[in-house]
């Protein structure tokens, strides 16, 4: 469904709206390890925000500070503008959903889903209500009877959706939801579990380490990097204008050049690049001066690939030799070696076999790109 | 190369048959037969001879062979009501042991458990360590504890608490001290093993759901904990029905369990027939809970 821009679900983008979720200064030490490090975050009622970033980059201990599994050495976290670091873990109005699902083997999925609201003093009846709905929701009315041993993985996974979710809390917060299924089920249940999301309302904090899932799902994503917040926005900002090398590394693939600054006017700019050969022509206005070395990032994509003797109208443009070629199906990569020696990624689309899109190893060739595919990045 | 080509000179599954075969041969050589022994001896009479029992199977000049097989023993046991009080004392003594180390050692197995990794190994030995001592002279040492101008009157009556010494010696409250004593590391260690491998998300996710620390307890811990608590309690209460030094040396000389009885039967009456009757109705009476044990220990490893 197309929408107008205005209609757009941003609420960051709103001055005025009230943050659901405010996370100030938030410091966790380990002994000697800063595993977070000064984050500061707003996340607004009914986002699916996405904390992302590899192993040991404090997303984990993030998410754990928000239930309240781990108290923060300083800094505070405010819900709707309430103090929550001194709530116990089950006195906060967040539920959470494990890595490892933690269901309770010795209950029945029933059970398991009700035991939060049981402990709530939910009346029995309105307990066997909810929890028939929420396993209507997540299409397990059958298995309700059935131990959680004795369900498949997915079947797991939704059972421990439904229990978290089944009190209604303000905020869910999911520690890598879908890293123990397997990759076609994965893929399904991300769109699966935007479309629960958006039924209930309720805003999605996950943690993941999967880039691909994390620009699937999220509404913004935080990319985290040895304890600091490097980067925030929607997907396509981080993917599209990457603050720095981290970021554009490690959402989707790059192709980086480094040199001085040379000419910077209102809306362009130019890097003169010994491994490009020349300069390297930007389509937009750098702010710091000249001779300032400058880090140019390139998507594969963008990059065009051309034989030799073919007309190539981009302002950025030089030759070089194939070295390798893969065969994905639905697209091609190559990796062509600049006369520097400089090797780079492209990828194409597969248009089919046609002699101008036919190439062979070692087969010299050119490439370009138009002056807006380059993103200045820090390094 | 050579272990390779032995296997594969086995057929399938014969390999199989030989290693459960151990365990079978050790079962049969030193359980089934020295039980059929006593079964055997259970079923004759007392005599004044050596062995003081009289043969199950008699040849007679004609080459007749008759097989004597006597139960008046069990019926006897049965009848005399201090067998019977017997068997009840020594149940009594061993499940009010069992329920006593629970209650103490549940929570210091949950203690040890929930310990830093690195000092576990540490209280673990300590656990242990008694076992390094004569078991007949630790509880010799609880006399000496125990006994009228012993460590405990002898502290208390110093500090002026008491001005009478306590009669603490040679009385039911004495096995239980010296039972429970002994019997505790049985009840610790099994309880350990298991809250050890319990997953600690379990509790978090309970937590997270809104259930205070000790709701959590009760709901997570204690249910999942089960087969530590049947285990540790069976490897206390079926040693502990068949006990007798804790009770001979503590609980008195008119203390009455299966034990003494068994021993005034073998020594003092060398009514050999009677003892063994008595030993074999304990091993019945135990067969229960010990078939309830397996059963709960297969169940866990379903789990495993």
């Amino acid at each position: 469904m197309l929408m107008a821009s205005n209609d757009r679900f941003q609420p960051w983008a709103d001055l005025s709206a009230e943050p659901q979720l405010r996370i100030e200064n938030v410091v966790k030490t380990f002994d000697d390890f800063t595993a977070v490090d000064d984050v500061s975050l707003d996340i607004y009622r009914g986002e699916f925000f996405s904390l992302l970033g590899g192993s040991g980059c404090g997303k984990t201990t993030l998410l754990r500070m928000l239930a309240g599994f781990l108290a923060p050495n300083s800094g505070r976290i405010f819900i709707h503008n309430e103090d929550i670091v001194p709530l116990a873990p089950y006195e906060r109005p967040v539920n959470m959903m494990f890595q490892s699902y933690a269901l309770f083997p010795h209950m029945s999925v029933e059970k398991n889903i009700g035991f939060g609201l049981q402990r709530d003093g939910v009346a029995k009846d309105e307990i066997a209500d909810r929890v028939a709905k929420v396993l209507d929701l997540v299409q397990l009315s059958q298995f309700a009877s059935r131990r959680p041993q004795q369900l498949s993985g997915g079947q797991r996974q939704r059972v421990a959706l439904a229990r978290s979710l089944v009190k209604r809390p303000k905020i869910l917060l999911l520690d890598e939801p879908l890293s123990a299924l397997d990759k076609k089920l994965r893929e399904a249940t991300q769109f699966e579990l935007v479309n629960i999301q958006q039924q209930v309302g309720i805003t999605f904090i996950m943690v993941t380490h999967d880039q691909e899932e994390a620009m699937t799902m999220s509404s913004r994503i935080a990319v985290m990097d040895k304890g600091k917040l490097v980067q925030l926005g929607t997907p396509s900002e981080i993917y599209e204008f990457p603050q720095n090398k981290f970021v554009a590394g490690f959402i989707g693939s790059v192709n980086m050049f480094e040199g001085p600054l040379v000419d910077s006017e209102v809306d362009h700019a130019s890097i003169d690049c010994h491994e490009f050969g020349g300069p390297i022509l930007i389509g937009r206005s750098v702010s710091h001066g000249l001779g300032h070395p400058t880090n140019v990032a390139i998507r594969p994509e963008k990059i065009r690939l051309a034989k030799r003797e073919q007309p190539l109208d981009l302002p950025n443009k030089t030759v070089g030799h194939l070295k390798d070629m893969a065969y994905l199906g639905n697209s091609l990569v190559y990796h062509v070696v600049l006369e520097s020696g400089k090797v780079l990624k492209i990828t194409a689309p597969n248009l089919g076999a046609h002699p101008e899109n036919e190439f062979f190893r070692d087969e010299p060739v050119q490439i370009g790109w138009n002056a807006n595919a380059c993103v200045v990045v820090e390094s | 190369m050579s272990a390779v080509s032995l296997l594969g000179a086995l057929k399938p599954g014969q390999g199989r048959g030989w290693v459960i075969a151990v365990p079978y041969l050790w079962f049969f050589i030193f359980f089934l037969v020295p039980f059929a022994v006593v079964l055997k001896i259970s079923m004759s009479t007392a005599e004044v001879a050596i062995p003081p029992y009289a043969p199950l199977f008699t040849v007679t000049d004609d080459g007749t062979v008759n097989l004597a097989l006597h139960f008046g023993n069990f019926a006897y046991i049965f009848s005399d009501p201090q067998y019977i009080l017997a068997y009840l004392s020594s149940l009594h003594y061993a499940a009010g042991t069992a329920i006593i180390t629970l209650l103490i050692g549940y929570p210091v197995a949950y203690g040890i458990a929930t310990s830093k990794p690195n000092i576990r190994p540490m209280l673990l030995m300590l656990v242990i360590m008694p076992f390094w001592t004569s078991f007949l002279i630790r509880v010799y040492a609880w006399i000496g504890i125990l006994k009228q101008n012993g460590l405990i009157n002898n502290f208390l009556m110093s500090l002026g608490v008491i001005s009478e010494p306590l009669n603490i010696l040679n009385n039911q409250f004495a096995i239980y001290v010296g039972m429970v004593y002994a019997y505790l590391p049985f009840m610790i260690l099994p309880l350990y093993s298991n809250l050890e491998k319990m997953d600690h998300s379990l509790l978090e996710a309970a937590s997270d759901l809104g259930a205070k620390p000790f709701r959590a307890f009760l709901s997570v811990t204690l249910p999942l904990s089960l087969p530590g608590i049947i285990a540790g309690s069976m490897l206390v209460f079926i040693p502990a029905v068949g006990e007798y030094i804790i009770p001979t040396l503590l609980g008195g000389a008119d203390t009455l369990t299966i034990g003494t009885v068994l021993w005034n039967e073998f020594f003092s009456n060398r009514d050999w027939p009677v003892a063994s009757t008595v030993a074999v109705a304990l091993i019945v009476l135990l067969v229960g809970p010990l078939m309830l044990l397996q059963h709960y220990q297969g169940k866990e490893g379903e789990k495993a």
